[in-house]
């Protein structure tokens, strides 16, 4: 594809990203408004995090794209497909090869290390949309540190459910300061974003914004004393490769009320038959 | 044993295929040229362009071929070719007072300089379907007069003569770019303008229907309605002077709006304004009925509330490639995020069970 730049963006509006993620990392969990591009994929498809990751792209990087954790989900094809036409990047599955992550909905099980960078894609970036829908409240809010709100909502969960009735885009508190949505990652992997030694940034094309969370943040997911966070998933195995730790897709294998549990971070359940294999052998 | 519902490379290389099989229809039927739709479906292509906010006839036309007729692919299509292209100039405001135009009404006014000029509209036709079209042939040419060619000015710069009007003051303020700026609230209106001339015109329009209704009054006219070309010029440094580099069509709508003055401003006219690409008349009247709607509070009005008086809800909303990208989103896979709401809501349920039992 050489009539477009390398990955596709021109390089004024890569800087213009790299500078919203800047400014991102130098405020971790703050929105960062940026002047969004038209993609040549929908919107709610992934745009932002496919402009961040086009401004981080470098020509020896090794890119891996996941969507529900799995490499082989269609738009993790599509997505990983348009940076292999654009951007000519070697591709991988193995999620500890990666230098670039794009990731949605799932931070891989795989412990990252220094150096990689997991790339988000983002609905809706406001933690407080859904408590007030107006842009110009819910900055103000977050200016004024103004969080009551989103601790009233979870304690009349708990009055109602006994439990914060949130299992997935799980609120979480960034170095004492912005509460952050995560993405629509379930709760589960909420552990995994604090103390992180990968750059974790975040994007949101639709609605223009970026934010971030540099290497070894605090993170912390909202609770209360008597009512601490709990990291939820099935309570299974995965018939495949047996892990007890990840996290688990659930797949109806008949008409009868037949289910089994599967990981849903296809490398690393491979990764494990292999081993298993192997070991076998 | 376990089938992976995935969708790999081939299933999208072919569905891409099957597509395009389906778009061209049945082969024997002659193929229709983008020239074809450029020409034929010109108001279609009129569309793709204003909310494309791409002025290009033929590239409309493509993207409508492309898309199969559906106008917001169409219009998406033309959106994601457009952030390519680089920017090398901005041109100077056009001046629609300068309009050649194919159609200039008012409903304020019986008769004005430049007079009233129908032009090709669907007003007063009988919407009788038109069986002699089912058969190929050339229709009558229409009668023909000399082109006037005196000037047409603004109709509603007669009623600024007597101060019956609000005044717009001309400014040099640079005025925001809502492709190349996050937006920002609260707009200003050049912003809220822009958002509304490449909004969704189901959207506009529902939207300018409302206030019609009740949902924010703003007793509007059509104190003008232009359609025509005008010159787009660009100013070259180095020459010191604008040079005409093209010409576009648009519409322009102007309403005057009934006002009875409020703690800032006098009992005058106020006005609300449209302009949209190509002839797109519904679009531009709709556009300049929620601008008037939208500018409560300069004026100092009252919010009653009404949807197309709320700047934010409008501007979030009217971009219907951002509307479709996130509505459809929703068909993406969500396995992760229904499954730890299963587990929710099993535990829920066996909580209140157990409750129940007790």
């Amino acid at each position: 594809m050489e009539d477009y730049n390398f990955a596709y963006l021109d390089e004024q509006t890569k800087r213009m990203i790299r500078r919203a993620l800047m400014k991102a990392v130098a405020i971790p969990g703050y929105q960062v408004p940026f002047a969004s591009r038209e993609m040549p994929m929908p919107y709610g498809w992934g745009t932002g995090g496919v402009q961040v990751t086009a401004a981080c792209l470098t020509p020896e990087d090794q890119l891996k794209v996941i969507d529900q954790g799995a490499d082989d989900t269609t738009n993790a094809v599509s997505i990983r497909k348009f940076f292999q036409r654009t951007a000519g990047v070697a591709v991988t599955e193995a999620t500890a090869e990666a230098t670039v992550i794009q990731t949605r909905h799932r931070i891989p099980e795989t412990p990252l290390t220094e150096g990689q960078i997991l790339v988000y894609q983002v609905p809706i970036p406001e933690p407080l949309r859904f408590l007030e829908p107006r842009e110009v409240e819910t900055r103000r809010m977050h200016a004024l540190e103004d969080y009551g709100l989103m601790h009233v909502k979870l304690y009349e969960d708990i009055a109602k459910h006994g439990e914060i009735a949130t299992s997935y885009a799980y609120p979480v508190k960034v170095e004492g300061r912005y509460v952050m949505d995560p993405s629509p990652i379930p709760k589960f992997d909420n552990p995994k974003l604090g103390g992180n030694a990968a750059l974790q940034l975040f994007g949101a094309g639709r609605e223009q914004r970026i934010y971030a969370l540099p290497p070894y943040t605090q993170v912390v997911s909202l609770d209360f004393e008597d009512h601490p966070f709990v990291a939820s998933k099935a309570d299974h195995p995965c018939a495949l490769c047996g892990a007890t730790d990840s996290y688990l897709d659930e797949v109806i294998v008949d008409d009868e009320g037949g289910r089994m549990f599967v990981c849903s971070d296809t490398d690393y359940c491979t990764g494990r038959q292999q081993a298993w294999t192997e070991d076998a052998a | 044993m376990y089938v992976a519902v995935k969708g790999g490379e081939r299933a999208i290389e072919n569905a891409h295929a099957f597509l395009d099989e389906e778009r061209r229809g049945d082969p024997s039927v002659a193929e229709l040229s983008v020239p074809q739709i450029r020409e034929q479906l010109a108001l279609a292509v009129n569309r793709v362009m204003a909310e494309g906010s791409l002025y290009d006839p033929d590239l409309a036309a493509l993207a409508i071929k492309q898309a199969r007729g559906d106008m917001i692919e169409a219009v998406f299509l033309l959106r994601a070719y457009r952030t390519t292209l680089p920017r090398f100039a901005a041109s100077s405001p056009i001046d629609t007072g300068a309009m050649a135009c194919v159609r200039r009404i008012s409903a304020t006014f019986k008769d004005a300089p430049g007079g009233q000029v129908l032009g090709p509209t669907f007003d007063y036709t009988h919407r009788l379907l038109d069986f002699a079209l089912l058969a190929e042939g050339e229709p009558p040419l229409a009668p023909q007069a000399e082109p006037a060619t005196g000037p047409v000015p603004h109709i509603t710069s007669f009623l600024n003569r007597d101060g019956l009007i609000e005044r717009e003051e001309p400014s040099d303020e640079m005025p925001p770019d809502l492709t190349r700026e996050p937006l920002e609230l609260p707009a200003n209106r050049a912003l809220r303008l822009q958002a509304l001339t490449r909004g969704d015109e189901g959207f506009v329009l529902g939207l300018a229907y409302s206030t019609q209704r009740g949902y924010g009054r703003t007793h509007a006219f059509v104190g003008e309605l232009r359609i025509g070309t005008v010159a787009v010029e660009v100013d070259i440094p180095e020459l010191g002077f604008a040079v005409e580099v093209g010409e576009i069509e648009v519409t322009e709508c102007e309403t005057v709006n009934q006002f009875k003055g409020s703690k800032t401003e006098p009992p005058q006219f106020t006005r609300g304004y449209g302009l949209v690409f190509g002839q797109s008349e519904r679009k531009a009247i709709s556009m300049s009925l929620v601008d008037r709607a939208l500018r409560w509070k300069e004026l100092g009005e009252d919010n009653i509330g009404a949807p197309a008086q709320d700047e934010e809800f409008v501007l979030s909303h009217a971009d219907n490639v951002q509307a479709t990208g996130f509505l459809e989103h929703i068909k993406l896979p969500h396995y992760v995020d229904f499954q730890s709401e299963l587990e929710l809501i099993r535990r829920l349920r066996a909580e209140a069970a157990k409750e129940a039992a007790e």
